[in-house]
C-alpha cells in the first residue's frame, strides 16, 4: 500500500512524496518504511520506539489513534498518511534550532 | 454564532447595500447574512503571509470589526507573499501598512490594532472582545497559546498553517469539535524541525490557505455551509491535491476534554522546549571574519573553503567553495582533509557553526566558521554579490 510522505520528511525518503510498502498492520507498514529509509526513524519514533506525539498517522481518512493504533490492520489499496504538525515561517525555524539539531541520534 | 457587543442594532446604509449587492442577492448571504457580517468581530493574529489575504477578504466582505495583532515591521523579503504590504511599506510597522490597505478597501470596517506580541499575559484580555479568532502565526508556541486561549474563552479558532508548498486548514475550539491539542498533543522538539536550508515558502501558498481561513470565518459568521469542524483539510500546492482527514475531539485532551488540566495559559516557549536565552552555537566555535578570509585568500594562503549550503543556494551566489550540504556532512566527512586549514561558511553563519562544531568533535582542529556567512561577504567584501 501507499504511504504518503509529508514535505518536512521527504528529505529523509529520497525526496519521494509517496512510498509503496507492504505489511498487514500499520506497525508493519511503518517498519517496512523505516527499514527502507532509516533516517525517517528518529523523526517518526522516540528512542523507546513510540510514535512521536506530533506525528499523526491516518489510515485513509481516519486517525489510527481512534482505530487500533499501530495494530490497525491494513490492506493493499489502503493509503497511510503521515501528518506532522507544521507552523511555517523561515525566521522562526532558525530560532527553533538548537545546537544538536541535525546530529541527534 | 456571532454575538454583538454593541447596544445599537446593526444596519446598512444605502451605500453599504450597493457595496455588498453581490452578497445581498445570494440567498446564502442576503440582508440577514450581511448584517451578521457587520456585527461580527474577528481577530486576525498576524498580518503576514496568512494574515494578508485573510484580512483583505474579511474587510472586503464587510466584517464589521477586525482586530489585528502584529508587532513586526515590513521586510523586503516579505513582499514575495505578504500581499497586503507594498514596496513603499518596507520599514513601516505591519499594523500601519495593513490598516491603510484595509481601510482603503472598506472604510466601514472598524480596525482594532494590537501592536504587541501575543503572550500568555495578554491573550485572554485581547480575545475577550472578539467572536472568532483566526490564527495566522508562524511558530509552534503561539499555536498552542492561541489554542488554549480559544478553549478557555470559548471562541472558535480558525486554524491555518503552511510549510513550503503544503498547508493545513481546520476550525478548532468549538464546543462540539476538537482543539489543536486533540490533533497534536505535543509540539515537535526544536531539534527535529527541518533546517533553514529546507525552509522557504511558495509565495502563493499562504494566499491559498489564508483565503480558506477567511472563507471558514465567514461561514461561521453566517452559519452557512459545512465548516471545517472535525475536518483537517490538507493541500499540496505543487500536486494541486486536496485531502481531507477526520478529526475527532479527544475525550482525554488536556485542554478541551472531559477532565481538562489546562486551566490557565502557560509558558509556551518552555512547553515547546525552546530555551530562549541559550547561547547560539555560533559564539562557541572558532571563527574568522570575512575581511580576514579575504586577506588570507589574496595572500595565497592554502585555505579550504567548505560551503555547507544547498545546491540551489550555490547557484544564487558562492565563494567557489567545496559544497557539502550540512545534512550530508556526517556521511561525506571523509572527503575533507583534516590537515588543511578549513573555513566553513553558509548563508548567515548558523549552519556553518554547526558544521564546525561537528567537525571539531570529529577530531578536526584547523576548522573555523565564517562569521556572518556569505551575507557578510556580500556586505563587506564584495557588494556586487547578491544577497538572499
Amino acid at each position: 500500500m501507499k504511504v504518503l510522505i509529508p514535505t518536512p520528511l521527504r528529505q529523509y525518503a529520497d525526496k519521494k512524496d509517496a512510498v509503496e510498502v507492504s505489511g498487514a498492520t500499520v506497525s508493519e507498514a511503518l517498519k517496512n518504511l523505516t527499514s527502507t529509509y532509516p533516517d525517517l526513524r528518529k523523526h517518526l519514533y522516540t528512542d523507546d520506539g513510540k510514535l512521536r506525539a506530533f506525528v499523526n498517522v491516518y489510515l485513509n481518512d481516519e486517525d489510527i489513534r481512534y482505530l487500533q493504533k499501530e495494530g490497525t490492520p491494513v490492506k493493499s489499496g489502503d493509503t497511510l498518511a503521515i501528518v506532522p504538525s507544521i507552523a511555517g515561517g523561515k525566521e522562526e525555524l532558525c530560532k527553533l534550532i538548537n545546537k544538536n539539531a541535525l546530529f541527534d541520534s | 454564532m456571532a454575538t454583538t457587543t454593541t447596544t445599537q442594532p446593526v444596519t446598512l446604509s444605502n451605500e453599504e447595500v450597493l457595496r455588498y449587492s453581490r452578497h445581498l442577492i445570494m440567498p446564502e448571504v442576503g440582508m440577514e447574512g450581511q448584517l451578521k457580517l457587520k456585527a461580527a468581530r474577528v481577530l486576525c493574529i498576524g498580518t503576514g503571509g496568512l494574515g494578508s489575504p485573510l484580512a483583505l477578504y474579511l474587510a472586503a466582505a464587510g466584517v464589521g470589526t477586525i482586530g489585528l495583532v502584529d508587532f513586526d515591521v515590513v521586510d523586503f523579503t516579505n513582499l514575495q507573499r505578504q500581499i497586503i504590504h507594498s514596496t513603499a511599506d518596507v520599514g513601516r510597522k505591519k499594523l500601519d501598512s495593513a490598516a491603510d490597505k484595509l481601510q482603503a478597501i472598506n472604510p466601514h470596517v472598524e480596525l482594532v490594532r494590537f501592536e504587541t506580541r501575543l503572550t500568555s499575559a495578554n491573550a485572554l484580555e485581547i480575545f475577550r472582545d472578539f467572536d472568532i479568532i483566526v490564527d495566522g502565526t508562524d511558530n509552534f508556541p503561539t499555536r498552542y497559546l492561541v489554542n488554549d486561549a480559544c478553549v478557555l474563552t470559548g471562541k472558535p479558532n480558525v486554524y491555518g498553517s503552511i510549510f513550503r508548498f503544503e498547508g493545513q486548514v481546520s476550525i478548532f475550539g468549538t464546543k462540539e469539535g476538537p482543539c489543536y491539542r486533540c490533533l497534536y498533543p505535543e509540539p515537535p522538539p526544536p531539534g527535529l524541525v527541518p533546517s533553514c536550508a529546507e525552509g522557504g515558502v511558495l509565495g502563493i501558498l499562504p494566499g491559498l490557505v489564508g483565503v480558506m481561513q477567511a472563507t471558514e470565518a465567514i461561514k461561521l459568521i453566517l452559519g452557512s455551509g459545512d465548516p471545517l469542524i472535525g475536518r483537517l483539510l490538507l493541500v499540496d500546492a505543487l500536486a494541486m491535491k486536496f485531502r481531507e482527514l477526520k478529526l475527532r475531539k479527544n475525550p482525554d485532551c488536556p485542554a478541551c476534554g472531559t477532565h481538562p488540566t489546562v486551566t490557565e495559559l502557560i509558558d509556551y516557549n518552555q512547553f515547546c522546549g525552546i530555551r530562549g536565552e541559550e547561547k547560539p552555537v555560533e559564539s562557541q566555535v572558532p571563527a574568522i571574519s570575512v575581511e580576514e578570509l579575504k586577506q588570507k585568500l589574496d595572500a595565497g594562503d592554502d585555505i579550504f573553503v567548505l560551503d555547507v549550503r544547498e545546491p540551489h543556494e550555490y547557484q544564487i551566489c558562492n565563494l567557489q567553495g567545496y559544497l557539502i550540504p550540512l545534512g550530508d556532512l556526517p556521511k561525506r566527512v571523509n572527503e575533507l582533509d583534516s590537515s588543511r586549514e578549513i573555513v566553513a561558511h553558509c548563508r548567515s553563519g548558523v549552519r556553518s557553526a554547526k558544521a564546525v562544531d561537528f567537525l571539531r568533535q570529529a577530531g578536526f582542529t584547523k576548522v573555523k566558521n565564517l562569521s556572518g556567512g556569505i551575507l557578510a561577504w556580500a556586505d563587506k567584501v564584495d557588494p556586487t554579490m547578491p544577497k538572499y
